[in-house]
């Protein structure tokens, strides 16, 4: 245990004494070129260490995995697509697809939908900040914590004894139940079941970012709306939400994202089973519980894939952006 | 609504108008309320339990806990901190998350600071490059990641895993950090060169001590997804060497495991979540800047 300290307290220290001194060196070695060429080496010596992480741990590998997704198991062999007819012939694989997409609409449809309706409640109230940081709270812990918290909300006891999860016991008060949530294949009812508590988790971001756009809002333009005789309602929806949709659009963006990649909650919560499997899943256990590296780096390209137009989506919004300023 | 505001003017109307305004407010309060204490039972209830000794947790619901006899103990925190590797995977979460943080906190400033104000060709290219990587999805770097570290001889140890991590939060650090930078004052940098200093020297001086607001935002959203982070350390560490796991990781086994440890999982979530909580609550104002600044972290 000390050793690690140690060898941490030496990188807290030593890392950030090695890159200002790499800083400060390409000062130096600028001293002995030209006047000229100064300006045109020296962003490059300064964006070297960012590009090299980069292009190592992002560029390299996600071009890495791509080829892989065409080589067997061991990445010995070409064998063509036979990774990607796998995937689009397994049972698993397609219903993890299936999963991702209820993840994708009802995750977004969620967050977005409740993170608009608190924000909007909560900007008309004295406690406002109280209600926000409860509401908030959950993205500060980890997707396992939040995990291990919905399992004990999900619990289930046989029929007869007390219920010990609140939601069972819940709906025992009307006489339903127990459910056990997470097993309920029909209707994809443990797939909502995670949803909700990923819900639980990111509709604090989405309140967040939405109420700082709500708070941008000219004030005189909704009193000049009320003064005219609108109501609440048509306040909200000819005014306020028109507004918001560039920031709804944005919070959208990243939950869509984050739906797609969605494994904590799916992996603690359930490990997949009962067709609760997702993408992301579903590629940890090629790789660890088969072995399958060929396999697995096909369905990490499908998700890449997927997300691709999103990623230029974000860069088109980013240069609108850019050109505003 | 309106026709009957118009038949009765006067002092009707207004009290009608007063009456539905405090029904509103009622309404209001009420969905708020009923929100954040939907939003708390689920913590509540996981607290409350993990307070709980023996079976108590699979016997009854924790709000029974609530009426007497009143059976709380320190029992699950004192096995969890005793008998489990629990204190050894905090710390490991410590060793993991302080240097994944400063790494690319630095790597970040200086790459946001050449983006920012220096001029080079290909430099907004470059930098929509960046912007692009904050999608790549983490699962499709692992394989070859794995292999490379594994051809290094350094899966497993926590090298790796700074490693990573500073690869993997740096296109979020250095678009947060380039907004914040390039949206400084111009004149600032141009009087500072005109009066001799080196890009070093203003960098430093100036563009550092003007950046902490959104230095501590990103040194805090990079350590809250470090402590937090599973996959990575799951697969580079856990797969290994499993006396370097951080918390995440243990607890996700423990869960996972469905052997004895169930009764303690609570008290080990808790501890987990100390951290964060501390730094969420003593930090909030820099954690809300951080994601309403730069809101598409990957």
């Amino acid at each position: 245990m000390t050793d690690k300290l140690i060898t941490a307290a030496i990188v807290v220290v030593g890392v950030p004494a090695v890159l200002i001194t790499y800083i400060w060196a390409t000062e130096q070695v600028l001293r002995l070129l030209p006047e000229r060429a100064k300006p045109k080496v020296r962003p490059w010596l300064w964006l070297a260490p960012a590009l090299a992480f980069l292009g190592l741990f992002l560029v390299y590998p996600t071009i890495g995995t791509v080829i892989r997704s065409f080589q067997d198991r061991f990445g010995r062999a070409w064998v063509g697509l036979d990774n990607f007819n796998w995937f689009v012939h397994s049972d698993d694989a397609i219903s993890s697809l299936k999963n991702n997409v209820l993840w994708l609409v009802f995750l977004t449809l969620f967050v977005v939908g409740l993170g608009l309706l608190i924000a909007v409640l909560v900007d008309r109230v004295r406690y406002e900040s109280t209600a926000k940081s409860v509401i908030f709270v959950p993205l500060a812990i980890s997707m396992v914590a939040a995990s291990v918290i919905w399992l004990q909300v999900y619990q289930y006891q046989p029929p007869g004894e007390p219920q010990t999860g609140p939601l069972n016991a819940l709906i025992g008060t009307v006489g339903l139940g127990p459910v056990a949530w997470l097993q309920q294949e029909d209707f994809s009812i443990n797939t909502f079941m995670l949803i909700i508590a990923m819900t639980w988790m990111w509709t604090g971001f989405a309140m967040v970012i939405i109420s700082a756009a709500l708070k941008g809002i000219n004030p005189e333009l909704l009193e000049a709306a009320r003064v005219d005789g609108a109501n609440e309602w048509q306040v909200f929806r000819g005014i306020i939400f028109p507004l918001l949709v560039p920031t709804l659009v944005v919070v959208a963006t990243t939950i869509i994202i984050t739906a797609l990649k969605s494994f904590d909650i799916v992996f603690t919560m359930t490990s997949g089973q009962f067709h609760t499997d997702v993408i992301a899943n579903l590629m940890y256990q090629e790789m660890f519980s088969y072995n399958q590296y060929g396999r697995a780096s096909a369905v990490a390209v499908v998700l890449l894939v997927a997300i691709v137009p999103i990623m230029f989506f974000n860069i088109g919004r980013f240069r609108a952006q850019e050109a505003v300023r | 609504m309106t026709a009957a505001a118009a038949t009765a003017p006067g002092q009707g109307g207004r009290r009608r108008n007063w009456f539905s305004r405090v029904r509103g407010r009622i309404g209001l309060h009420g969905i708020l309320i009923i929100i954040m204490v939907v939003w708390l039972i689920p913590t509540v209830g996981l607290f409350v339990n993990s307070f709980r000794g023996g079976t108590a947790y699979s016997d009854s619901g924790w709000w029974t806990a609530f009426f007497p006899p009143f059976n709380f103990s320190f029992e699950n925190y004192s096995h969890v901190l005793s008998q489990q590797s629990l204190g050894t995977n905090f710390l490991n979460s410590l060793f993991i998350s302080v240097p994944a943080t400063v790494i690319p906190l630095f790597v970040a400033a200086f790459a946001a600071y050449a983006f920012s104000w220096m001029e080079f060709p290909g430099r907004n290219i470059l930098f929509v490059a960046v912007v692009g990587l904050l999608v790549v999805p983490l699962q499709a770097t692992l394989i070859p990641i794995l292999s490379l570290f594994a051809s290094w001889g350094i899966a497993g140890t926590f090298l790796a895993v700074w490693l990573a991590h500073t690869g993997y939060g740096l296109p979020f650090a250095v678009y947060l950090l380039r907004n914040f930078m390039g949206s400084l004052p111009r004149e600032v940098f141009e009087s500072a060169a005109i009066d001799g200093a080196s890009p070093v020297t203003a960098f430093f001086r100036l563009a550092i001590p003007m950046s902490v607001p959104a230095l501590a935002a990103l040194a805090i959203f990079q350590f809250l997804f470090v402590w937090n982070d599973l996959l990575v350390a799951l697969i580079y560490i856990g797969l290994v060497n499993s006396d370097n796991l951080p918390m995440t990781v243990t607890i996700a086994n423990l869960v996972t495991s469905q052997g004895g440890g169930q009764v303690f999982i609570g008290a080990a979530a808790f501890l987990s979540m100390i951290v964060p909580l501390i730094v969420f609550f003593s930090l909030q104002r820099y954690f809300v800047r951080g994601i309403v600044g730069g809101s598409v972290k990957g």
